[in-house]
Parts: C-alpha cells; structure tokens; sequence
C-alpha cells in the first residue's frame, strides 16, 4: 500500500454544555485526505482553522469537550480504523509507529526531571532494549541530531528554546516512528534556530524514512518542508497539491490572497488585505465557508458548499469558479445527527 | 440577572441545596418580627413543654417559646455575622489591591502589618477584650474587634491576585489610557478579585458566627440578647441535656449547622460561577 | 537616546544611542532576536522601566524625571505603545470600548460622552473600523486582527507624536496581518506618527520602515536606511538573519523532503 495514512469524511466538534448554554464548534467538518508513504504533507491555515483539532483526532487525542462524529481514520500500520482500537493497543503504537513534535517543548519536556527521565517515561517502554544499551541508542539518536549527549542529564530550563526543541525532535524520532505528526514546531523560534530545527526534521525525517504531517501557518515554511499542501480554512479542506504548485499557482481565491500577501525582502509592492475576519465555527456561515470574504463569490457558492475535487496534476480545489468540474458536496445539506455521537463515545475514553 | 440565577439554580446542585438552606434560614429570620412573645422576657409561657402544636420547638426552662427564640437568635447572629463579613471585607479589600499593585515599600509596610495581625491569637485576644471591656461590652464593639482581626487572610489572597494583574499588559494599556489608579484598581483589577470576595465573606460570615458562638457559649457576650450562642449559653446553664430538655440545645446546634452548610455550598458554587476562566468559557472566549 | 540597564552582571540592554527626528515623521524598525534586549527597550522608551545608565529625552527633556500624574499625562499624551498580543492588551472581561472612551476623556481634557464617543469613533475609522462595530463588545467577540487595529486607535485618540509597537503582528493570521502593517504605514505618511517598530521578522520591516536598527544581545549590531541595511547587510550577524529568514520562492531550491 502506497498511502500511510488515509483519513475519509472525518467530523469531530467540541460539544460544550455549560450553565444550560450549547455550543458546538465544528472545528474538524468533513475532511478527507490521503498522505503517502515518506511523504511530508503539510496543512496550512490560520488560527482557529481547526488545524489542531485536526492533530488531535489523528493521535488519537481526543477529549471532551471535543467529540469526533464521524468518519475514519485508518494508518497503513493498522489494520483498522484508529477509534476501533482499545486502550491496549494505542498505547502499543504510540511513540513506537507514531509520535509527535508539538509546539513549545516546554510542555513536553518535564520541567522538574532531567531530559534522560522524559526518554525514558516516553521511549524506554517501547524498545525492548535493557537500560544501558537503550542509553546507548539514544546517546547515538542525540549525536546525529547534532546534540551532545550531556543534553541527558540538564534540566530542561538549562537549555535555550532552540536545543529544547531539538530535544524533543529526538525524543520523538528516537524508535523511529512510522507516522510522526508535527504541530508548528518552529513557530515559537527565532528565525536563524527555525532554519536550524527545519533542516533537522528533514533530515531525520529521510533517515529514518517516515511520513509526516507538518501543520503552520507559515507558508514559507511549508516551501521549505513540504512535499504537498493542503490549506484549510474554517475546519474544511478548500484546496490540496504539491507545494510548488499551489504556491505558484494558487486556484481557491483564499489561497491565491495568502499567497499574494506575503511580504518579502526585495519586493515593495503594496499588499491588499482582505476583508472580513475568519468565522466564527460555532455560527459558521452556510455553504462555502469563505463566501462572505471572496471576490468571486457566486449564488451557489451561499447555498451549498464545494466538494474538493480533484483536477489534473495532482491537485484538489473546493471552489466553483475554479472549474466547472466543481460540484456540491453529497452531504453538505445535512448536519451530522448529534446523538450519532454517542456511537463514537468509545471516545473520548 | 434573573436568568442567571435560574439556570445557575437548575444545573448546579451545590447551588440550589445552598439556596434552600440559606432561603430556611432567612425565613426564619424574618419571622423574628412576628414573634408573639417580647425576645428578651423570660416565663412568658409554661417550661419545659416537649415540641407540640402550641410550640412547635417545645419550650425552654427560662418558660420562652424555643421556636420564636431561635427566629430571634438567628437573626441577631446573621446580623452579626454579615456586619463582620462586610466590615473586614472592605479592608482587606483595599489593603489587598494598593499593597499588591503598589508593591516596593508601600507593599512591605502593609504585608508587615498584615503578617503582625495574622499571628494574633484571636481567642485570647478577644477574652482580653472582653474582661477589659466587661461592662461596656456590647455587639458593635465585638463587631468592630471581630472586623479588625479577620481580614489579615484575605488581604494576603486578593493581594496575591492583584500581584499577578499588575504585570499584564491589560494594565499597562490603562495606565496609558490615562486611568487613575483606582480607577485601575477598582474598575479593571476587581472583577478578578470578585470570586476571592465572595468565597471569603461567605467563609467570613460563617467565621464571625462560628466565633460568636463561641464566645457566647462560654459567657463572654451580652447574654441577655439571644442569639444562637446565647441560647446554648443558657441551656447549658440549665443543664438541659441532663434533664432531657434536648429540643432547647438541638434547635440552635441544627440550625447553625444548616446556615453553615448553606453558605458553604452558596459560596463554593459562586465562586466557580463568578471565577474569570469560566465566565469566559461560557460566554465563548 | 542612550540607555544600560544592569541586573547582576547581565545587561539586558547594552549602550543603545539612536534618535528620531520630530521634524518628519518616520517608522524606524528595531530588529532582535529574542534575548536580544528589544522588549527591554521599549520598556525604557515608554518610561515603564528606569535605565540604570544613560539618559532618554523626548523632545528635550529628561524622561526620568516625571513623576507626578499630570507630568506623566503629558508624556503618555504623546507617547503611545502597542502590545504584541491583542487579547492580552484589553482586560478580557471588559468592553472595548472602555479603554477608547477613557484615552478621549483623560487626553482630551475631559469631554462629555458624546464627545468621547465622537472622538473614538474618529480614531477607529482612521484605521479602518467604526464606533458601531465595535460599540459594546467584548475582545474576545472580535478577530486578532480587528483587535490589534482597535488598539491603534486607541493610541491614535491622544494624537500622539510617537507609538512604541512591540511585535504588533506576530500573532496575528497571516491573512490579516498586512492589513494592520499597511494602517502603520498610513499613520506615518498621513497623519505623520513616528513609530518605532520592533519585530523579529525581517520582511515586513522591510516593507515598511525607512530605517532599521539591528540589536544582538543587548548590543546595537548594525544601523541604517531600511531597504539598504535589509537588502545588504554586512554585519556576520546581519548576513545571517539575512539568509535565514524563509520565503516561499525556496520551494524552487533543493527539494524537501524524500
């Protein structure tokens, strides 16, 4: 099988009940997406997108108030959805097959342990290695990280923000995951470290020869690091292709704006903004969620919203005035059945 | 408003059992004022007379109706215990606030202070007032004492909050939106505070009542006003529970029970409502 | 200007000396890393810290020596800052327009509501919004980006001669983020404000600013004309920042990934 990871028609909102007051956050709604073996995908999008959400569910991290509703996620590692898998079995694959880089290593390092005790709570248990000769492997996995091994025992607020992150780059490649999912890893850094670290993902990612998902809102940085694209705007997925493509050659109107408004060293042109804020996902607007602030927004686009269908080359875009191969999507009218989300309350456990 | 105080009265047990707990003893406060007997007259009717449907908390040995006793009693201790509260409150308030944003030596001086009175023994200390003030002694003097030795705690609370305000940036945006600094103090800086206030001055009220009875039990107040002390005060002297006059000691004990407990939940539950992370969780933020 | 603030032996800001002309108006971009001292910088700038050697004067006078409320009024009339997080800079459990209204009361010698609300309603549409959308609401109810431009306003009531912004985009959406740099630059060519733009991000300094100056631990490291400091730097530690920082043409270079 060629996809590592394939996700189809996957739904999760935050149900929030509170003082008699129901709010339901569509953060993740109706996302379908395949990410091949070795591959780096990248999701661009702006706060409150819902591209967390989106991590969330696919680490199996999901808690209330968020509830997944539907749809499935299945890993080539897997030989079924990731929610039909118990307990047991999760915190089998977890770190071994798949493991993630989050921003701000501050919360993944321990601050009151020495780095060493984190790898061992995080990694030891999956090894199978006894103590010294797991010490060993790990002394190796920091020395090609470019990390000397005294990292081991210094208390995490000893270390600039910078080794911090490589820290915990190491502590999540360190089994040599199948699967390795990076929420903005970079963006608490400054500028010259962000290079540093981006060049390290790449190159550990290739050794060790692991798929990823890269999630930021940087577009910049997905031209350093990714291999497709796929931005999402308001808990939907509106346009998906490989990075030059879309960078260059940008089809969704939303795209084409963040690409455009993008300063540059060099380039002096006046940049438009765009009007308008991003919805609110709690009251989101219908149809196509990005028709309040489009250019190009037509009747239909208020009324149903866009499959994302796949055109030539590779790509996928959710907009009508793209192609007229652009359809509404199948099940746009009908909101998920909330007490269908009792079916899912195998999650959150 | 009203709102507010339905839907906090139906999905919050804590809430609604302390309503109706502190809406009983309210009642019964209130009905202090219909009273049929003068309070402080004593064989008014015949004693010793078990709870029936003449006296629905029987009688007492001093021949006063336990059940109109305890309206009394209960009110003059409320009474007590929300002048304290509100007294104390005010200082700790503004003690708390100017010492935690002025900090430097303002803040010193007045935590030097705070700490002196925190390790006051209060018990002794009221004793002393008490002997000293023997004929004198009178419920607003103990209020003012009371007051002026329970605000130490709180001070320490609302001037840690108002430590952690002073460094964001919200303040500095006042400051330079040309704000005096009470007007930071008390209009941007208080509703953090708010939820520390309440929780203290039900726990303050239920401090004051706690003490007064206390003090009461023992003799050391004007035990010819009835309160909840006084009334133990009394039954003791009569040795009520040897002779079986057990309604005369139950009626206040369950009573003052029932407030605390009341104002124990109505202050837990509050507190959760009123605290700045859940108001913003609820209106959306 | 010139200032060295100690603590132990670490100075956080280290023999700084620049000035800015109150004859034109203009946007001088301060450039650091962070550790590199900036914030602290903008501290002494708006007088919320005391350097501990040097002096800072704005137009003329020592700025260390007003104390008093109305000789503080006085500076903070004309000097305004900027905070990098929207939502941090207003109270969340007050209305926006609290802040507004009391900048119109407190600088412009104490108006009647009306007034207030005429003259906040004035300093919104400077930046592209209006007392009516604003009106009411509670920050959270609004995006970063409308935030951040609520907070120029608020700064903009005063008339001041200079605003202090401290990282006032990073955390906002790339989407809307050049809409706030473009009010900035507005503010200086129409309504001639002198802004002191501290950032860490080397591209929209560039856009915008006329001259730069480059801070590495505390230290100034070099100093210009903006699009030629940014263009060619000659610093090591400029040069370095030059090339680290990333552009979506890099996808074109050595292909990422397997």
């Amino acid at each position: 099988m060629d996809t590592a990871l394939t996700v189809c028609n996957l739904r999760a909102y935050y149900l929030t009940r509170y003082f008699g007051i129901e709010r339901e956050v569509r953060a993740v709604d109706d996302i379908s997406l395949a990410v091949k073996k070795k591959e780096i995908y990248g999701i661009a999008g702006e706060s409150s997108c819902g591209k967390s959400t989106f991590i969330r569910t696919i680490a199996a991290a999901v808690r209330p108030p968020l509830r997944v509703l539907g749809g499935s996620i299945k890993y080539s590692f897997l030989d079924r959805d990731l929610y039909h898998l118990d307990d047991r079995a999760l915190a089998d694959i977890r770190w071994k097959r798949l493991s993630c880089i989050l921003q701000g290593s501050m919360n993944v390092l321990n601050p009151v342990r020495r780095v060493r005790e984190s790898f061992k709570d995080f990694a030891f248990p999956h090894m199978g290695l006894a103590r010294p000769a797991f010490l060993d492997v790990v002394k190796q996995h920091l020395e090609r990280l470019h990390l000397s091994p005294s990292v081991l025992s210094a208390f995490p607020h000893e270390l600039s923000g910078g080794m911090r992150q490589r820290v915990a780059i190491a502590l999540a490649t360190v089994c040599r995951p199948e699967f390795i999912i990076a929420d903005e890893p970079t963006t608490a850094l400054d500028v010259v470290v962000q290079k540093d670290v981006l060049a390290l993902i790449r190159e550990t990612q290739r050794e060790i020869g692991s798929s990823m998902i890269f999630v930021t809102h940087d577009l910049a940085v997905h031209a350093n690091i990714s291999n497709r694209l796929g931005i999402m705007y308001a808990g939907r997925l509106v346009e998906e292709g490989p990075t030059g493509v879309v960078l260059h050659n940008p089809m969704h109107p939303y795209t084409r704006h963040l690409v455009a408004s993008l300063p540059q060293i060099g380039d002096l042109t006046p940049k438009k903004p765009l009007s308008g804020a991003p919805p609110n996902l709690a009251d989101p607007p219908s149809g196509c969620r990005f028709h309040p602030r489009c250019p190009l927004a037509m009747e239909i686009c208020r009324r149903a919203h866009p499959a994302l269908t796949p055109l030539d080359s590779g790509r996928r875009v959710a907009c009508y005035a793209v192609s007229p191969l652009v359809k509404p999507a199948v099940d746009s009218a009908a909101a998920p059945n909330r007490t269908q989300a009792d079916k899912y309350a195998v999650f959150p456990r | 408003m009203l709102r507010v105080l339905h839907d906090l009265f139906r999905y919050n047990r804590e809430f609604a059992i302390g309503t109706i707990l502190v809406l009983i003893v309210l009642c019964l406060a209130v009905a202090s004022f219909f009273s049929p007997y003068p309070p402080q007259d004593s064989y008014v009717v015949p004693p010793d007379v078990p709870p029936c449907w003449g006296h629905p908390l029987g009688t007492n040995s001093r021949g006063q109706d336990v059940f109109w006793q305890l309206t009394v009693a209960m009110r003059n201790s409320l009474l007590f215990g929300v002048a304290v509260a509100f007294l104390s409150r005010i200082i700790s308030l503004v003690i708390g606030l100017v010492s935690g944003y002025a900090g430097g030596v303002v803040d010193r001086v007045l935590m030097s202070i705070n700490d002196t009175f925190v390790v006051i023994p209060l018990f002794p200390i009221l004793t002393l007032f008490y002997f000293m003030m023997h004929d004198h002694m009178s419920w607003t003097l103990l209020a003012l004492a009371m007051a002026s030795l329970g605000w130490p705690y709180d001070a320490r609370l609302i001037r840690s909050v108002a430590l952690s305000l002073r460094n964001r940036e919200f303040t500095t945006q006042s400051v330079f939106s040309g704000m005096s600094t009470w007007q930071i103090l008390f209009g941007e800086h208080l509703p953090y505070v708010l939820p520390i206030v309440l929780s203290t001055t039900m726990n303050n009220i239920n401090w004051s009542i706690g003490l007064e009875v206390t003090l009461s039990v023992i003799g050391f107040t004007n035990i010819e006003t009835p309160t909840i002390g006084t009334m133990i005060y009394w039954a003791n002297q009569h040795t009520a529970m040897v002779a079986g006059i057990w309604w005369w000691v139950l009626a206040p004990v369950a009573t003052v029970t029932m407030t605390f407990i009341g104002l124990f939940l109505l202050s837990v539950s509050i507190n959760e409502f009123v605290d700045p992370r859940s108001r913003l969780v609820r209106v959306g933020g | 200007m010139g200032g060295l603030f100690g603590r132990a032996q670490f100075a956080a800001v280290d023999d700084v000396s620049f000035s800015l002309e109150s004859a034109h108006a203009e946007i001088f971009a301060i450039i650091g890393e962070s550790g590199s001292g900036k914030t602290t910088l903008a501290r002494l700038i708006l007088n919320t810290l005391a350097p501990s050697k040097g002096l800072i004067r704005f137009l003329g006078e020592d700025v260390s020596r007003f104390r008093g409320r109305r000789d503080r009024l006085q500076f903070m009339q004309k000097v305004q800052p900027i905070f990098q997080n929207p939502y941090e800079a207003f109270n969340p459990l007050k209305r926006v327009d609290r802040y507004l209204f009391a900048s119109a009361y407190y600088f412009m010698g104490r108006p009647s509501r009306n007034a207030q609300e005429a003259a906040a309603d004035e300093a919104l549409k400077k930046v592209g919004l209006s007392l009516a959308e604003l009106k009411g609401r509670f920050p959270h109810e609004l995006s970063g980006g409308q935030l951040q431009r609520a907070a120029i306003a608020r700064a903009l009531i005063s008339s001041p001669a200079l605003i202090v912004a401290d990282e006032p985009v990073s955390m906002i959406d790339a989407s809307l983020r050049m809409s706030i740099v473009n009010v900035f630059k507005s503010l200086c060519d129409e309504l001639k404000v002198s802004i002191i733009y501290i950032t860490h991000d080397l591209a929209t300094a560039y856009y915008i600013s006329d001259r730069v100056l480059i801070m590495q631990k505390g230290k100034v490291v070099e100093t210009g004309p903006a699009k030629q400091v940014l263009s060619n730097p000659r610093h090591p530690y400029s040069v370095l920042l030059r090339e680290s920082v990333l552009s979506p043409d890099d996808v074109d270079k050595a292909p990422p990934g397997a």
